[in-house]
């Protein structure tokens, strides 16, 4: 594939796509995990969303 | 099951939960299929190799311009019909949608110096698109500094809203006013003036764009369904360390 005397304008537009779309990824994944792990240690010291009191 | 039914979050995390897999399994499958066409798509007869630019910059500018007519149903859902997931889904859908439209930008700047002769000029739709951008992170800060968070969905609703007034004055400002851009290309009356050999890797790598979109929507809006509840759990919790003190 031959990306012509214009290749480096090619390539750059790529990389930039391939990064900001690898950060929104990164975003939601570790999100994810740190809102579970949250959730997981309240759950753990008895604290629900109702008001259940402990237990 | 009826679509209110969604308007549970449990049993929207459950359907997320599932269907995610097969969302982001469907959106691999494209890009492979899309880049790999786009890879292998003729140059332009004007602009050479460069046309490869399109790929990315056409999705990424309609997704940009998706991502604010979501806000702005989802800000008609908050502030008219109090939906309890309206402003879950306005949310979650800034960040994606400030990227896109970030990318947009970018891939445009990127393609103009080599067609253009020059990364920016000041013309109606690059203006304009830039001002989705401003408007974009107006959005996030309203949401980001908000003490309260209901205060800053309305807020933020309202922004996207008034911001949606933007959205055909992108899609028209190549006809309105005189601009470097070039007119609509894709869906225009008469049909596509895009050869059908660079057409069809660019409609492939925008359906899988979209998917990209849904699959990174459907994880933000379930990572901010689980920090609500963690703010809630907190409150709880604070309260009755303050009753269990009184």
């Amino acid at each position: 594939m031959n990306l012509g005397p214009h290749a480096d304008f090619i390539v750059a537009a790529y990389a930039v796509t391939v990064f900001v779309v690898a950060a929104l990824l990164a975003w939601v994944v570790l999100d994810y995990s740190a809102q579970r792990r949250i959730l997981g240690d309240l759950e753990e010291r008895g604290i629900t969303r109702r008001s259940q009191g402990k237990g | 099951m009826a679509v209110i039914d969604l308007a549970n979050p449990t049993r929207f995390l459950n359907i997320v939960n599932r269907v995610l897999p097969w969302l982001a399994a469907i959106t691999i499958v494209l890009f492979a299929v899309g880049l790999y066409r786009a890879m292998n798509a003729p140059d332009d007869y004007q602009q050479g190799a460069t046309v490869k630019i399109m790929f990315l910059h056409v999705p990424a500018a309609w997704l940009g311009m998706f991502g604010w007519a979501l806000m702005s149903v989802a800000a008609l859902g908050t502030l008219v019909w109090r939906h309890p997931l309206a402003d879950v889904a306005g949310k979650a859908a800034a960040p994606i949608g400030a990227a896109f439209t970030f990318i947009c930008l970018v891939t445009g700047s990127l393609w103009g110096r080599p067609t253009w002769g020059t990364y920016w000029v000041w013309d109606a739709r690059l203006t304009s698109m830039l001002v989705l951008l401003l408007l974009y992170l107006g959005v996030l800060a309203l949401y980001w500094t908000a003490e309260e968070p209901g205060r800053g969905a309305r807020a933020a609703a309202i922004l996207a809203l008034v911001g949606a007034v933007n959205l055909p004055i992108i899609k028209f400002s190549v006809d309105w006013w005189n601009t470097l851009h070039q007119p609509a290309s894709v869906f225009r009356m008469g049909g596509s003036t895009i050869a059908p050999a660079i057409l069809t890797p660019l409609l492939i790598m925008a359906l899988a764009f979209t998917m990209l979109f849904v699959v990174l929507h459907l994880a933000a809006m379930r990572n901010e369904i689980l920090r609500r509840r963690v703010r809630t759990m907190r409150l709880m919790q604070a309260r009755e360390l303050a009753e269990a003190g009184a």
